[in-house]
């Protein structure tokens, strides 16, 4: 089955590309943007069929590679 | 002396410091990534470089090659390991040293000399190094050092921080950071002091017609710690 992650940077921790892509936005018009975050998206096709065996399988997957947890949080959707 | 410099693909300062290792003295072996067995070795180098197009974190997809768990269980035993730049950002990932190397604050590839104030000499890496503030070379993305502030405070109470970044003259301050790295941070040991990671580059800073010498006094000592 496939399961959806997403690892973004967990708050606090600084995110120069979000700041960046805000100061963007701004500067195009959109007044109203107070702040972007960037995050990152995977789409994980496990061989279960199993729906609580695969997001087990995928939150040891986020902790042992996909996100670092010194600056990231993991969220499978 | 015997060394080891493990080659990731997309290493590219590996040869560099094959280069520094021979020319100080080192009996310099290079290693494939994919390999499962170290040679012999007094010192184990992760060199700089850009491991797997930098893919998902700097040094995340190296940290989990076949040769680390050697490098982990030689590191484990006590063996001196040295990372640099994307060796440094390798030993974050695999867990041997804290924190993390995040993109520099300013959102640019840095590359340009800066100074390193060494702050523990108590180890084979600094004991007895002649100068304490030492001129080398950065070139990264990823040098801006992070961790947690309870981590910030056991590296401080243990003293495992290595070296600052600083002015000419030793300053250790805002000015002199290039990257934003907290407090200054341009490398760090783990508790016991036998695995250093540091952004600057020593072996660029090997030969004075080409840049500078501040990394030879660097390596000669090193050698001189291990006899």
């Amino acid at each position: 089955m496939k399961v959806k992650v997403i690892v973004t940077l967990k708050s606090g921790v600084l995110d120069p590309q979000g700041k960046a892509i805000q100061q963007t936005l701004n500067g195009m018009g959109f007044a109203n943007v107070k702040d972007v975050r960037q995050g990152k998206y995977f789409d994980i096709d496990i061989d279960e069929s199993d729906e609580q065996k695969a997001k087990l399988s995928a939150e040891e997957i986020c902790k042992k590679l996909l996100a670092n947890q010194v600056i990231e949080d993991f969220k499978i959707i | 002396m015997n060394s080891s410099v493990i080659i990731f693909p997309g290493s590219n300062c590996d040869r560099d410091m094959d280069v520094a290792l021979k020319k100080f003295g080192f009996k310099n072996k290079m290693v494939w990534h994919d390999d499962d067995k170290l040679p012999k070795s007094d010192l184990i180098v992760l060199p700089g470089g850009f491991s797997y197009g930098d893919y998902l974190r700097c040094g995340s997809i190296a940290g989990k090659s076949k040769i680390i768990q050697s490098v982990i269980d030689f590191a484990n035993s006590g063996g001196l390991v040295l990372g640099i730049c994307n060796g440094f950002q390798i030993l974050t990932e695999t867990g041997l040293l804290k924190g993390v190397l995040q993109q520099n604050k300013n959102i640019e590839f840095i590359c340009k000399n800066i100074f390193v104030k060494v702050n523990n000499s108590e180890n084979k890496f600094f004991e007895n190094i002649d100068k304490d503030v030492l001129e080398l070379h950065i070139a990264h993305n990823e040098g801006n050092y992070f961790c947690t502030e309870d981590e910030l405070k056991s590296l401080e109470d243990n003293n495992q921080i290595a070296v600052y970044y600083c002015g000419s003259d030793g300053k250790v301050d805002d000015k002199s950071n290039p990257n934003g790295a907290i407090k200054n941070i341009a490398g760090i040991f783990n508790e016991k002091k036998n695995i250093l990671g540091m952004m600057p580059h020593p072996e660029r800073m090997i030969d004075q017609s080409l840049s500078g010498e501040d990394g030879s006094i660097f390596f000669e000592n090193l050698l001189k710690n291990l006899k």
